[in-house]
């Protein structure tokens, strides 16, 4: 598992990661013809210690207990470790283009990811555990307790999967997030009810943002696997060979105790999986013929004895869904896409247009002010907007997601829109405001019948084209928690492991929505062009 | 002599340090037509816009019968609606309301200042349009609408409140010779209701037609005034000479 503070970091981060990989390149050309070869792996040191962690003076340097069995593959390999900086939700992709050879990053094991790629053994056992606030322990014991409650996990994930399932089950409410640094936050401040997430993010929260208690129960079992692209079963047996040995020698029981993730239920699990180890392996291929319902991803030695345990959404050996399975929620995020862009646009008209005729008629310390806004919002990210209405300001006044995407994106097309709308009253002739003067009507009627009326004419094919701008960009509210048509289609794109009919669909949906927009601007054109 | 319409004394105007209206001296008497003359820079438009309010004045005098404008900032528009009711203006570009038809260019005061009642504004309306004889275009767009069509529209919406006083800018600048004729026909007509008139132009011929006393302006001072014949024909100062050589010359009109 990965992640904690993304902000536009983001975008610095697959920029560094770029160079990264770029110096990662050169570097590993010049050591092949030097030394060992090496063994690029990728992860994202966003995600942070106890798994992949950047040395804070050199982002080259990572430290982690992932980072530590990269090295003992790589060792027993005979090869040097090289790390490749990847975000968290495109190891898998990463992994298959051939950007590296092999991605960890506490990547959980899951039967649609053995289906696709070749996996190691499972060298950690995670608990999904339930996080709630004090006064809540004797409440929420399980997911059913949660039912109408808002429960928290990262987009993405097991948990985020398990909570979906809840949903339709229990009637939880799911709340996704980019981080898992903010559904604690959320916690302790009462934006969210519980949040379920992986013992070991639950205990660095716990450290981080004392304030809540994380059950002991497990709502579910899983696993940190290494993956390798599906061409690569001959090096992935051969890092399991290498794990097996690391595991039986103590080596990853030290590794695991230096980070601090060592307990008795890890104890256990490795006995067990010493056990299943020393049972002779699975052939894939007998396993597949006589196992093929339950046991769909026979693909490791090991598996045979931990699939079981692994959580699953499905009951493993299902098909993956098809497309129709996944359209009505990119239709419902499709909605909320829709929801959210009206509602804002709706807010930043009624803002922008206040703010142009506060910059047009006002007097200086007003138009100051205003012009401070427009230049202040236009030039800062609207994601730095968004973080800081959501998080910055949840100490002064906790907005829900919805609002806060509504007002992030609301206001920030405000500044834009009264450009337009200033611009737009600017062109009407002098000659015509003087005549209705002349004519005894008062600035504000001249405003509202002679001058409004033509402006918005004027302003009406950029602010179409605003509103298409707008449609898009409210993708950035995945940022803070809603999830929306791009989050939905990045959720199903993960899932099946492909971007291709996910983004076909996403994108087609996007146009159903902007087209007709378009359309029905050109013709209030027409109509108006007079 | 009867009462005066428009009476300005000693006005002063001056725009960013340069001086327009030096000491403008000018008493327009109720129900007569007046030319006001100059050639272009002469100060003719800004003595109607400083008349209607739409440009402050430094010093001075302006009256529209017991309505006084003094001289500083122009007053707010409340303080201004028995000047509007006084005077009507009809602009050089007529600067109809672009979105409006021609009818609802002359309803929107009439119905929104409160004057009149929306039907009795649309009734008032078409008759005005009637009289101008551009009544088949009162749905029409100022777009689609000719120059002279147009002009007839902003006339009619200028009198839609029934100024006693009417101010008109270049009413010849978009018309051809015809045309003119027939727009000197229509203001003399407007004139004989009772109506006081001061028509801005440099067309000689226009200003014979429509007008019973020209006042000539140079450089922002009224520079000779009197019958309109007797002004055109037998001028005395240079600057009305100069203009009566500048209209006879094809190359300067």
């Amino acid at each position: 598992m990965w992640r904690t503070m993304r902000l536009p970091i983001q975008l610095a981060i697959l920029f560094t990661a770029v160079l990264l990989s770029a110096c990662n390149r050169s570097a590993s050309d010049t050591a092949t013809t030097a030394a060992a070869p090496t063994l690029r792996w990728g992860g994202d040191a966003e995600g942070g210690a106890p798994f992949v962690e950047a040395d804070p003076g050199n982002s080259q340097i990572v430290r982690g207990f992932d980072v530590d069995i990269a090295a003992m593959i790589a060792a027993g390999l005979g090869r040097s470790p090289q790390f490749v900086q990847v975000s968290w939700p495109s190891i898998e992709q990463s992994v298959a283009r051939g950007d590296f050879e092999v991605g960890m990053s506490g990547l959980e094991d899951r039967p649609e990811l053995r289906a696709r790629m070749a996996v190691s053994l499972p060298y950690f056992e995670f608990r999904e555990v339930l996080a709630v606030r004090p006064s809540d322990t004797t409440r929420f014991r399980t997911l059913a307790d949660l039912a109408k409650r808002r429960v928290a996990t990262l987009g993405s994930t097991q948990a985020y999967t398990m909570l979906l399932e809840a949903q339709r089950v229990h009637g939880v409410i799911p709340v996704s997030y980019d981080d898992d640094v903010h559904p604690y936050k959320d916690l302790v401040a009462g934006r969210v009810d519980a949040v379920l997430l992986d013992h070991v993010l639950a205990d660095r929260a716990m450290r981080r943002t004392p304030g809540f208690v994380v059950r002991a129960e497990p709502v579910a079992i899983g696993h940190y696997v290494a993956v390798f692209a599906p061409g690569q079963r001959a090096l992935r047996d051969s890092a399991d060979a290498v794990l097996r040995a690391r595991l039986i020698d103590g080596t990853l029981e030290r590794t695991f105790r230096t980070w601090g993730v060592w307990d008795d239920a890890q104890a256990r699990y490795q006995q067990q999986l010493i056990a299943r180890l020393a049972t002779p392996p699975v052939d894939d291929t007998t396993a597949a013929n006589t196992n093929a319902n339950a046991n769909a991803n026979a693909n490791a030695p090991a598996n045979a004895g931990t699939d079981a345990a692994a959580p699953t959404a499905r009951p493993s050996g299902a098909q993956y869904p098809s497309f129709a399975a996944y359209l009505p929620a990119l239709l419902r995020a499709a909605a909320i896409t829709l929801g959210i862009s009206l509602a804002a646009m709706g807010l930043a008209m009624v803002v922008g247009g206040a703010v142009a005729t506060g910059r047009v008629y006002g007097g200086p310390v007003l138009r100051l002010v205003l012009t401070t806004y427009v230049e202040v919002v236009r030039g800062t990210p609207v994601l730095l907007q968004l973080f800081v209405l959501y998080y910055g300001l949840s100490g002064v006044i906790r907005l829900p997601a919805m609002l806060a995407a509504m007002l992030g994106l609301g206001l920030n097309y405000a500044a834009y829109e009264s450009e337009i709308y200033r611009s737009a009253l600017m062109a009407i002739p002098r000659a015509q405001l003087e005549a209705a003067r002349t004519l005894g009507l008062t600035e504000w009627q001249i405003l509202r019948l002679v001058r409004g009326p033509q402006a918005l004419r004027l302003a009406l094919a950029p602010m179409t084209n605003d509103f298409v701008a707008l449609l898009k960009d409210s993708s950035l509210v995945s940022v803070i928690t809603v999830v929306e048509l791009t989050k939905q289609t990045a959720i199903y794109a993960t899932n099946s492991g492909s971007w291709v009919i996910p983004g076909f669909l996403c994108g087609a949906i996007y146009l159903c929505m902007s087209l007709p927009l378009s359309r029905l601007a050109r013709r209030l054109e027409a109509r108006w062009s007079i | 002599m009867t009462a005066c319409a428009l009476t300005l004394e000693q006005v002063t105007l001056s725009r960013e340090g340069r001086a327009v209206l030096r000491g403008v001296d000018l008493a327009v008497p109720t129900g007569e037509v007046w030319a006001l003359m100059g050639v272009s820079g002469a100060g003719k438009s800004t003595i109607l816009r400083a008349a209607v309010a739409l440009e402050a004045f430094d010093g001075g005098r302006i009256a529209l019968g017991d309505v006084a404008l003094v001289p500083g900032r122009v007053p707010p528009e409340s303080q201004l609606h028995a000047l509007r009711r006084r005077v009507g203006m009809v602009f050089q570009q007529h600067a109809l309301f672009a979105h409006l038809p021609a009818r609802d260019n002359i309803t929107l005061a009439p119905i929104h200042t409160g004057a009149l009642a929306p039907a009795a504004a649309r009734d008032a309306a078409m008759r005005l349009l009637d009289a101008l004889g551009v009544a088949h275009r009162a749905d029409a767009y100022p777009a689609q609408l000719s120059g002279g069509e147009a002009q007839r529209v902003a006339i009619a919406r200028a009198l839609a409140l029934d100024p006693p006083l009417l101010l008109m800018d270049e009413p010849t600048a978009a018309l051809d010779p015809a045309r003119r004729m027939a727009l000197a026909g229509t203001l003399r007509q407007l004139a004989q209701g009772g109506r006081t008139l001061l028509i801005t132009t440099h067309d000689l011929g226009f200003a014979r037609a429509v007008a019973d006393r020209v006042a000539v302006l140079s450089h922002g001072v009224v520079v000779e005034c009197g019958p309109v014949r007797a002004v055109l024909d037998t001028p005395t100062h240079d600057a009305t000479k100069e203009l009566l050589r500048s209209a006879t010359d094809p190359a300067s009109s």
